[in-house]
């Protein structure tokens, strides 16, 4: 009745396209892959005690860990501000919706070059900030060793925004009137009614918007490449973005290492939080 | 002072959004704008204001010609086209049987197929794979690694689905003595139709944007995409300073699809949340 050929094109695309690659990535990490011969020889944990001992695992690791986190929590903040914002059915609110939903549909190198400019030191933004304060603001967003993880993750969030607002108006849309109809009638504030109804029955909302904003930013790399190329100092070079390099430079290998390393990163990470948040579903 | 609620809702709230989408959105869209319409010399530290000279027709048509506009828009179709066709197919296909049939190795291929949306692609390797298979550098090789990264957002979506629907809409079918192909295609495709639209909006928007993977299949081609062609007109802009030609070339790459947002908003905002949030 339902025969098994049906699963065989995909099976055997995901097989090949996607398992194969992956567990290449366990044996390639291991050898000497790179540009400048034709021949690979396995050589052991030398690729790994190079990114170790040159700290740009540990420094990649890190980095993608900050941003992914920064990212999930505006991302996920802003997009439930915005739904609550613009809940009511008002012809202001539906156009909002709209425009806010446009750097959704933006290349992430678009919305990053845009905001490159928008961000130089002497760039508009500054300028505007000057003219508001009436003093003269230079401040690096894009330049700083410290905060431009926070910049690059604010203009990746920027981007998603959008998306995270509809999907918790589509939730918001899912709660019934009479239960929020017997809330106001107990008389419950506004902050009451949304901490104790709305909040918990939108959690797979919330759910779905921070799994997806981590799983993303694991892997995130056009944001970056746009704004900051992995800079200054290297300080925003998630691990995407040294895989990129690395691989520009013919250091094949060492670029599937740290692949494998995002891989594990991923693995690890994504399971336990997904995991966490959908109890805490069931708990609410 | 208490706001009363109805100066709230007819006054205040109104004008709080409108206010923060014309500086949350408006200000760095209307960066891009203008900057697009600049001379180079004036778009050289990009600003808020207008041109004083207007370089619209000459930006917009260097930046089709310089950063291979037709040729990369074709590219993009190529690849995407295809790869989100066949990704829907074969992802429905095996949903369906997923769906249905229970046990163990169901259970366990189910599992093996959606772990692709969590984990992320092997990518250096499968440049590896594809100069062994000779698809190094060629849209059918990109095809096939766009396939091979979205099934597992395919099949879960679809697999959800298809739980929903009450098996015994099939079973009339079944009577007749209709195949299963024949009884997936006249009974269960149209039914899928919203989750569909979900995954082919998703899957659309993440290749037709996309510019990590297709750095690694296509990069040094012959071939090339939208997003590739910007990177490299941008990438230029590091010693020659063409911020108007960047921006022209991003006005017009996303103009398309903003067009056909705004055009269809309700229906694909609603594709969107249809399949994702139950």
């Amino acid at each position: 009745m339902y025969p098994n050929s049906f699963l065989v094109p995909a099976f055997a695309v995901l097989a090949v396209f996607f398992f194969l690659p992956t567990v290449f990535n366990f044996v390639y990490a291991f050898t000497d892959w790179s540009a400048f011969h034709d021949d690979i020889h396995p050589v052991g944990l030398a690729n790994v005690k190079a990114v170790l001992s040159n700290g740009s695992l540990l420094s990649s690791l890190r980095i993608t860990i900050v941003y992914a986190v920064l990212v999930a929590i505006m991302q996920t903040g802003f997009g439930l501000g915005l739904a609550l914002l613009l809940e009511r059915d008002t012809r202001i609110n539906r156009f909002a919706r709209v425009v806010f939903f446009i750097p959704v549909l933006m290349s992430a190198l678009a919305v990053g070059y845009t905001f490159q400019a928008l961000l130089k030191p002497d760039g508009p933004l500054n300028g505007l900030l000057g003219a508001l304060t009436g003093q003269h603001v230079t401040i690096p967003w894009l330049g700083s060793t410290t905060w431009t993880v926070v910049t690059v993750a604010f203009v990746n969030s920027w981007k998603w925004m959008g998306l995270a607002m509809v999907i918790f108006l589509a939730g918001l849309k899912t709660i019934p009137a009479d239960v929020l109809e017997a809330a106001r009638i107990d008389g419950a504030s506004r902050w009451r009614t949304f901490r104790s109804i709305r909040f918990p029955l939108i959690a797979p909302a919330v759910t779905f918007n921070v799994a997806t904003a981590l799983l993303g930013s694991f892997n995130g790399f056009d944001t970056i490449l746009a704004t900051t190329g992995g800079g200054p100092a290297q300080q925003t070079e998630v691990l995407n973005i040294y895989i990129f390099r690395v691989y520009g430079n013919g250091l094949f290998a060492q670029a599937t290492t740290m692949s494998l390393a995002l891989l594990l990163l991923v693995a690890l990470l994504a399971f336990p939080v997904i995991g966490y948040l959908r109890k805490r579903e069931r708990v609410l | 002072m208490r706001i009363s609620t109805r100066t709230w809702s007819r006054l205040v709230h109104p004008a709080v959004v409108i206010i923060l989408t014309a500086v949350v959105i408006g200000i760095p869209l209307w960066l891009a704008l203008v900057t697009s319409a600049k001379s180079q010399g004036e778009a050289n530290l990009p600003d808020l204001s207008l041109p004083r000279v207007w370089h619209l027709w000459d930006n917009y048509s260097q930046a089709f010609t310089q950063g291979r506009m037709l040729w990369a828009l074709f590219g993009s179709l190529l690849v995407m086209v295809p790869s989100v066709a066949g990704v829907l197919i074969f992802g429905s296909l095996a949903s369906w049987v997923l769906a249905r049939r229970a046990g163990r190795v169901m259970a366990v291929l189910y599992s093996a197929a959606i772990s692709g949306i969590i984990l992320p692609p092997a990518v250096v390797t499968i440049v590896l794979l594809l100069r062994q298979l000779h698809l190094a550098s060629t849209p059918i090789g990109m095809m096939l690694v766009y396939m091979g990264m979205y099934m597992s957002l395919v099949i879960f979506f679809v697999t959800g689905f298809v739980r929903t629907i009450p098996v015994e809409v099939e079973e009339a079918a079944r009577m007749d003595g209709a195949r299963p192909l024949g009884i997936f295609i006249k009974v269960v495709l149209p039914l899928l139709r919203p989750v569909i639209a979900t995954a082919t909006i998703l899957i659309c928007l993440y290749i037709w944007n996309d510019v990590f993977y297709a750095f690694f299949v296509l990069g040094g081609g012959t071939y090339s995409t939208l997003p590739l062609n910007l990177y490299s007109v941008a990438s230029s802009n590091l010693y020659q300073n063409n911020w108007n030609l960047v921006f022209a070339y991003v006005v017009l790459m996303s103009l398309p699809l903003v067009v056909v947002f705004v055009v269809a908003q309700r229906r694909i905002i609603s594709g969107i949340t249809g399949g994702a949030v139950k």
